[in-house]
């Protein structure tokens, strides 16, 4: 690895101000599941690694029925599924923390960096758009809020400007009868990257048998994560049923714009997104009939 | 060009201070600056687990580590888990179950197997395999490490 300087900064506005004098040549460090890689690769060069793990709104984690959840962009992956009581109240995003990496990934390794890498296949990222996530910002003009669906603006590039850090993730607390799934598919079951994912979180009526809204995203069929808002949007008032559940499938799978690659053709992930679709509906409709 | 950092760590029990490059990560420190080489580079890249150490009380690749981070840490590595009265109970059903050939991947193996039974001594067979699936064995086939797991999980109750 190239030679990097290490900031500690311990306040946002120190970490700006470091992140701001040196442009891109200064990133952000989490979990350094990624950055660490990337740098030792030699598919990026830096001057200095900003230390995330003293700023205390980077680590912060927490849930109110009221005000949602805080992840502060720095909070690894075992914190948020060993805690009660997020674990309870977001089951779908316990789907992806459980399965990025293996245990020792999750040791270290953040949603926010998820999001900040910006990959295709980012496994969190899927959740948090369909959950209603936003990105908190802070950068050397201020603050500002970023949907998790306009975070991403390309294979790992997404919205910060110079000196800008992501904060933290902000979810709204769940909406009653509402359901959140993750799925990916991979040829093994754990430790690998998704040849293709679907999130989706629906709200139904109290009757359970009819929905009110539903978010679909996708993972690895494009060059960010997609946002598949028609798809979600055909089930708005619709019956719980086969037909609206297909339906809806069939979007995402328009949505889908795949590239062949080693982990998959485009007919197989086009097809995965359909497959995932129904299944995530179907596990989301029956977390959401259960709380 | 950055200087080095000076670093204060726990290392097995032991106050351990060292002075690290930014860019060295605690695997490299830990083999190359310590003299610690229980530890072992497979990948380098966080897919094969045999750099698997104890960081805080979490097990973690110690190749996607910056030395430099690990300041006021506690880490066990390999090395600390036999005591003067013999090896860790995992150390001898690794043993006893003959769970390693070529042996390069047997420290992450362990170290692994620790963090799971320290926080799940109850654990099955499918939640071993689960948990183990950020180490890579090319030797065994798994089913021996798996065997010596659930052996040392009856030794250590």
């Amino acid at each position: 690895m190239e030679a990097i300087d290490f900031a500690t900064p311990k306040t946002i506005d120190e970490a700006v101000q470091i992140m701001a004098s040196n442009g891109d040549r200064a990133r952000m460090l989490a979990g350094g599941t990624d950055l660490i890689v990337q740098l030792r690769a030699g598919r990026r060069s830096l001057d200095v690694v900003v230390d995330s793990k003293g700023i205390p709104e980077l680590n912060e984690l927490s849930y109110s029925a009221q005000n949602g959840l805080t992840i502060g962009a720095a909070v690894p992956c075992y914190k948020i599924y060993q805690n009660q009581e997020v674990a309870s109240a977001y089951p779908g995003l316990i789907d992806s923390a459980t399965l990025i990496g293996g245990i020792q990934i999750q040791g270290r390794a953040s949603i926010g960096g998820n999001l900040c890498n910006a990959a295709p296949s980012g496994d969190s990222i899927p959740g948090v758009i369909t959950m209603g996530g936003v990105a908190h910002i802070v950068g050397p003009n201020g603050s500002r809020d970023v949907p998790a669906e306009e975070f991403c603006t390309g294979p790992g590039r997404n919205v910060l400007q110079a000196g800008e850090i992501l904060v933290s993730i902000k979810i709204p607390a769940p909406q009653a009868h509402s359901g959140t799934n993750y799925l990916r598919f991979i040829p093994r079951n754990e430790m690998d990257i998704a040849v293709a994912g679907v999130g989706t979180t629906v709200v139904l009526d109290p009757s359970g048998q009819n929905f009110v809204s539903a978010r679909i995203s996708l993972a690895s069929v494009a060059p960010t994560p997609v946002f598949a808002k028609e798809a979600g949007d055909s089930l708005a008032g619709k019956p719980v049923s086969e037909a609206s559940i297909q339906e809806a499938s069939e979007k995402a799978m328009a949505d889908a714009k795949p590239i062949n690659d080693m982990r998959g053709t485009v007919r197989q992930r086009v097809h995965l997104v359909g497959v995932l679709t129904r299944r995530t509906l179907n596990n989301a409709v029956e977390r959401a009939r259960g709380g | 060009m950055p200087g080095l950092v000076h670093v204060q760590t726990t290392i097995n029990g032991v106050q351990t201070d060292f002075l690290a490059e930014p860019r060295q990560s605690l695997l490299e420190v830990l083999r190359d600056v310590l003299g610690k080489t229980g530890t072992k580079e497979g990948c380098n890249d966080g897919n094969c687990g045999a750099c698997t150490v104890n960081l805080d009380g979490r097990i973690v690749d110690s190749c996607l580590v910056l030395a430099v981070e690990t300041q006021g840490s506690e880490i066990t590595t390999i090395e600390g888990l036999a005591t003067a009265d013999g090896l860790h109970p995992i150390q001898q059903a690794f043993l006893e179950q003959a769970a390693l050939q070529c042996g390069i991947c047997t420290p992450g193996f362990i170290m692994a197997s620790k963090g799971l039974l320290d926080q799940e001594p109850d654990a099955d067979e499918a939640r071993i395999r689960h948990w183990l699936a950020g180490n890579l064995c090319r030797c065994t086939g798994y089913d021996k490490i798996v065997r010596a797991v659930l052996e040392a999980e009856k030794q250590t109750k």
